[in-house]
């Protein structure tokens, strides 16, 4: 249990949530969060968005019962929270390009902090939020909203790219990385209940054979990944 | 001084509470977390004779106050469990019970065998093998196997008869509520020698996604598991306390204390715990911790003054 420091919305139904404490957690890695004492039973995972020196914050958006609950929380009202949970991106050398698509702008945060020469490109169905966070810290950030972000990346000139968002955002950037040097990361979504590896309810079908997306992942390298085992954002 | 030990077919347990199979891993994951020592017992994730990939698609989906699965039993298999989990489980001080479930009567006897032989070899040589078995016909998540094996109890009976031939282990056998009936599939059990029988597992069930029109799991049923079935699985219980005169592990939905207590008075030997172990990490020692302290507030040295009041 820790408090809630702010909780607010950047844009209808987009909120970042502060909670007080030492956390710990590197990029792509995510926590698992859960609020109230009923419904729902299950904690849900959220992925890490920044860290500080006495708070950890999530970029959430309302889906459903859970994150709507998460919406209501109030500054000094409890969450339970555990973590940090997942393999996160991975330490890359060279240059860097980081691709999100809506919510999935949220695990790239981190990244973008460690990585302060990384391009950062941030696409968006109707409206942007969280640019400004992006722009405080990353040498170049390229904004879209509506179409394909993904028609901005040129592959050939990074040595790596982390990506998250969509589905089809991400198999369009992996169809453009395919003839290209470029490795590419991404990082995938399934309903999880435990979140350590446990259960087997987030198993995801890779080229590898089967893998927890909670565990071996959420961040695998494209190669790794069939896409029409892939659940969207 | 009070005590929370109980036994089981002749398996000492340093507690009644035990993490259910397919929601504690093989304790690996978790022992990060707390000490599986604090724990009465560990049934592994269910096992079957070859490896097993489990199921496609979506896997879970939250209910009101419950969890669908469709995981399908995805599992190393028997071989490569005994080599590479049996180890690890073996080294923490707490009962583990090997959960096995198969698609045809040869599996389950074959898988069975394997594990009995190893408990013996390890035997031989000084080293603790797995405790129990329990042997699951009440999967609801496998197209061939699993439940199919626990809806009818004369279909049951072969299997329970077989594999108690094939095994000295104590042998508990995890019942379905999705059986016909499911007392006299435990009256059966105790007729075929089992030791005990375990209830119980999740209950057929589903959901739509409305949009797309079609079930969310590509299996169509999933199993419902968690608080929603809690009532359901107490009143099974208590019916089959009292039809048999073997040991019951009851499970489903046991999320406090005061659910350990109320299926110990519905007479429960033991519980397991699945479900609430996602709800809270750390759901094993917590509840571990709980019942020990309801021991002392209500002055109750063991468990047994409550066991089957009812
Ligand atoms: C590793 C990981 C990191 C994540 N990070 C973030 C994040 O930083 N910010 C954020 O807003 N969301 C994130 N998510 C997604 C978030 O977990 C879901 O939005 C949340 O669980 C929805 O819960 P709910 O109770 O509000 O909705 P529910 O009532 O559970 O569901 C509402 C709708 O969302 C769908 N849904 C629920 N959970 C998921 C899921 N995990 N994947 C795909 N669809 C889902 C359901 O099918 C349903 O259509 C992440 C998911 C994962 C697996
Ligand atoms: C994700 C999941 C996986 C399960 N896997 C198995 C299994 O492999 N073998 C088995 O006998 N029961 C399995 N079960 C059933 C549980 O062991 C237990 O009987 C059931 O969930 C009811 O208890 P609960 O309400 O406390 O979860 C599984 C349940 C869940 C939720
Ligand atoms: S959520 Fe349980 S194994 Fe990944």
């Amino acid at each position: 249990m820790a408090n809630v420091i702010s909780n607010v919305a950047l844009v209808p139904g987009i909120y970042v949530m502060k909670i007080e404490g030492k956390f710990k957690g590197n990029m792509g890695q995510f926590y698992m969060l859960r609020s109230g004492t009923g419904y729902p039973l299950l904690p849900r995972p959220i992925s890490i968005y920044d860290i500080g020196e006495e708070s950890i914050s999530f970029l959430y958006r309302v889906v459903g019962e859970g994150t709507n609950l998460f919406s209501q929380l109030q500054p000094g009202q409890e969450i339970q929270l555990e973590g940090p949970f997942g393999n996160g991106f991975p330490q890359v050398e060279g240059s860097l390009a980081l691709i999100g698509g809506g919510m999935g702008t949220a695990p790239l945060l981190l990244a973008a902090k460690y990585y302060p020469h990384a391009h950062v490109y941030l696409g968006f169905a109707q409206q942007a939020f969280g640019v400004e966070a992006f722009e405080a810290v990353a040498a170049s950030v390229q904004v879209k909203v509506g179409g394909s972000i993904v028609e901005q990346v040129d592959p050939t000139l990074y040595a790596n790219m982390f990506s998250c968002g969509p589905t089809p955002m991400l198999q369009a950037l992996a169809m453009k990385t395919v003839d290209t040097s470029s490795r590419l990361y991404i990082s995938t979504e399934r309903h999880m209940a435990c979140g350590i590896g446990a259960c087997l309810g987030c198993t995801m079908r890779t080229r590898g054979g089967n893998r927890r997306v909670c565990k071996e992942g959420p961040v695998f390298p494209v190669e790794e990944v069939e896409f029409d085992d892939l659940h969207g954002v | 001084m009070i005590s929370m030990a109980c036994n089981i077919a002749g398996v000492p347990f340093k507690n009644p509470i035990i993490m259910a199979s397919g929601t504690f891993g093989f304790g690996r994951e978790y022992a990060e977390f707390y000490s599986p020592e604090l724990l009465g017992g560990i049934v592994g994730k269910g096992l079957t004779l070859h490896p097993k990939a489990g199921n496609t698609g979506s896997r879970i989906h939250e209910t009101a106050s419950g969890m669908l699965n469709s995981v399908g039993l995805e599992n190393p298999g028997v071989a490569a469990f005994l080599k590479d989990e049996l180890d690890d489980m073996t080294h923490w001080n707490t009962a583990i019970i090997a959960n096995v479930g198969g698609s045809n009567l040869e599996e389950y006897v074959q898988a069975v065998a394997m594990i009995t032989e190893n408990a013996q070899k390890r035997r031989t040589m000084n080293r603790r093998g797995v405790d129990m078995l329990e042997l699951n016909i009440s999967c609801p998540n496998v197209k061939q196997g699993g439940m199919q094996f626990g809806i009818q109890t004369e279909v049951a009976r072969e299997v329970v008869r077989q594999v108690r031939n094939v095994t000295a282990l104590p042998l508990v056998v995890k019942l379905s509520p999705n059986a016909e009936n499911i007392t006299q599939m435990a009256v059966m059990c105790e007729e075929e020698g089992a030791d005990g029988v375990s209830l119980i597992n999740t209950f057929s069930a589903m959901k739509i996604d409305i949009r797309r029109r079609r079930s969310v799991f590509a299996n169509t049923y999933a199993g419902l598991s968690g608080p929603a079935i809690k009532p359901i699985a107490l009143r099974m219980v208590h019916q089959v306390a009292q039809a048999v005169s073997i040991p019951v592990i009851g499970m489903g939905g046991i999320s406090s204390v005061e659910d350990i207590i109320e299926f110990t008075m519905a007479g429960a030997a033991a519980i397991q715990v699945g479900t609430y172990n996602f709800v809270h990490l750390h759901a094993g020692a917590e509840l571990v911790h709980g019942l020990e302290q309801w021991m002392q507030r209500e002055k109750v040295q063991s468990l047994d003054e409550i066991r089957g009041i009812l």
